[in-house]
């Protein structure tokens, strides 16, 4: 043998191959982290002075984000977190995951070819672009003609200008049809991992649906939910998407932070203030990928021992 | 089959259909519009069905050339992103360099954490700094460096696949590391490689914010955000341009996913979607 294991090129070799990726990560991955860090601390504009000879000042930046005299305030940093909070909860950890769960256990009753139209449809809301899936639903919304609205016409009910009067809704509805597709071929991959003969025994013993799923699928797939879990959340937090179909409006109604975050930094270009909001939110990132990375070794750990 | 179970069943084929139906609902529009040469947002039957709206959009200078800066993008960060990634991957598999573990545990951390919009702050003042604001060059590194760490992940599981004894045979006859890499190993890693090319073009044309932000001529812009000037000065939409436009930028994503689900099955790569 040459090699031991592990090694079929020598090290120096592997730092040549790494070092191209290596550069590119550290300049625009793991650099501006540390970066923002930085321009957190200073006055940093996009204009005069401040943008060529920025100064330090301090934790002011972060001083002010929690300013109780302003914290509260319409478009302030606490509504903006509050509503991502909601945001997360309603679109992802209930909207995703449980419309993933259900039509990961419907699609196992379905036709081959049902199956596959149905999660064909829900795969379509999830792949295609941002801007197309917001003009689909600008049209789709339309307070006069659109396809919504028509629909609730035809069922008597009364039309409503969605985007106006329940834009924060429309938001969560929105963010949960189009990512459901993940969490339904997470899940559609946990189920199909289950040994058929636990269910087949469950059925001869009579069990409803219902049960099964509670008795036997639930516990066996619970790890692929907390993973589930984790990484849409972290994706929910940082969706910038619902910018397309209201921009944070009406009236900051729907300005989660990824908007609030693009709003201070690259319109009002106040970028010092913009970076102490990006901080807390990697900071939220990071909590969030930690506890993902420290359950995935622990199921790598926990596979390894068990072949 | 009992009373009740029949009626389980339809009311089971019901709720299937009508879940299906809310998810198909919201683009329902878009099967009949980009024929329409007088499409509304209402939901209407083209009379007769044309290709108007897609002549209209071919003949429309900016949007064919936001469809090539799209283009020019998305082949710029995938021949970027396969090409460095399929290296570090190599050597992640198959070096035994000290501390990788580390590398990988602290790529994996960054990839997470630095995205979105928080994330456009510091690289746009790097950008920025390098003089590289509103050029296609910034635009694609910028993708590249965000997609890497993912691509290196898929690729590297690719290569850990592969067993050892193929390069090892190379090695023993006497090739050097890069033509064992070169002969053997980038051969059998074609699947791999494939998946994270599409995965990457795929970010990359449907990518808005990171264009939006970088970019400021409109000469330079890619689709997803040229978009935006199928509307008039008031802010309204020219529909049915939009209809056509919005069809022709979706094409290249669905048949890719098509193609890669078709030929590789659907398989998950710790977070695929970014």
């Amino acid at each position: 043998m040459i090699s031991q294991r592990g090694a079929n090129v020598s090290s120096r070799t592997g730092i040549a191959f790494m070092t191209p990726a290596g550069l590119l990560i550290g300049l625009f991955v793991v650099f501006p982290f540390f970066w923002i860090i930085a321009v957190s601390f200073t006055n940093r504009s996009l204009l005069g002075v401040n943008a060529l000879h920025p100064q330090f000042v301090g934790l002011k930046n972060y001083l002010d984000l929690f300013d109780p005299a302003t914290f509260w305030s319409q478009g302030g940093f606490g509504p903006s977190l509050w509503l991502t909070i909601q945001f997360v909860v309603f679109s992802a950890l209930l909207g995703q995951v449980l419309l993933g769960l259900v039509l990961a256990w419907i699609s196992r009753e379905l036709s081959p070819r049902a199956k596959s139209l149905l999660q064909g449809i829900v795969m379509l809301a999830w792949i295609l672009p941002d801007v197309v899936v917001g003009f689909a639903w600008f049209a789709y919304l339309d307070r006069d003609a659109g396809t919504l609205n028509q629909l609730l016409h035809g069922l008597n009910f009364p039309a409503a200008d969605f985007l106006i009067e329940h834009p924060f809704l429309t938001i969560c509805l929105f963010n949960a049809w189009r990512g459901a597709a993940f969490s339904m071929m997470l899940f559609d991959a946990a189920l199909q991992s289950i040994p058929p003969s636990y269910l087949e025994t469950a059925d001869v013993a009579g069990a409803s649906s219902w049960q099964k799923f509670r008795d036997i699928v639930l516990p066996l797939i619970r790890g692929h939910i907390v993973t589930d879990l984790i990484l849409i959340t972290m994706w929910t937090f940082n969706v910038f998407t619902p910018f397309l179909l209201t921009a944070g409006g009406p009236s900051f109604e729907t300005d989660i932070l990824p908007i609030y975050t693009y709003r201070i930094a690259f319109k009002s270009f106040e970028f010092g203030n913009g970076a102490a909001i990006g901080v807390i939110v990697m900071l939220i990132n990071l909590a969030f990928s930690l506890f993902y990375l420290r359950l995935a070794q622990r199921g790598l750990r926990a596979k390894g021992k068990g072949t | 089959m009992n009373r009740r179970t029949l009626f389980s069943r339809m009311a089971f084929s019901v709720g299937a259909a009508l879940l299906g139906a809310a998810f198909a609902l919201p683009l329902i529009w878009f099967v009949f519009a980009p024929f329409n040469a007088q499409a509304d947002l209402d939901l209407a039957m083209p009379k007769p069905p044309t290709l108007t709206n897609f002549a209209r959009v071919f003949a429309n200078r900016a949007a064919v050339g936001a469809l090539l800066n799209s283009l020019l993008q998305a082949f710029g960060t995938v021949l970027l992103v396969a090409t460095t990634a399929t290296l570090a991957a190599y050597a992640l598999a198959r070096t035994a360099l000290r501390g990788k573990r580390v590398i990988e545990y602290v790529l994996l951390l960054f990839s997470s954490v630095v995205s979105g919009s928080a994330a456009m702050v510091p690289i746009f003042l790097i950008v920025n700094a390098l003089g590289l604001i509103d050029t296609q060059v910034a635009v694609i590194l910028v993708f590249t460096g965000g997609l890497l760490p993912t691509a290196m992940f898929i690729l590297r599981d690719f290569i850990a696949s592969i067993p050892r004894g193929y390069e090892e045979s190379a090695l023993v006859a006497g090739a050097s590391p890069w033509r064992a890499f070169v002969d053997v190993v980038v051969p059998v890693l074609r699947p791999g490689v494939t998946i994270a090319a599409v995965w990457a073009f795929v970010q990359v044309w449907g990518g808005f914010l990171i264009p939006f932000v970088l970019l400021r001529s409109e000469q330079r812009m890619p689709a997803s955000v040229e978009i935006y000037s199928f509307y008039s000065q008031a802010g309204t939409p020219i529909v049915p341009l939009l209809a056509a436009y919005s069809v022709l930028y979706s094409l290249p994503v669905i048949a890719l996913y098509w193609y890669v689900n078709r030929k590789y099955g659907f398989r998950f790569f710790g977070g695929i979607k970014s």
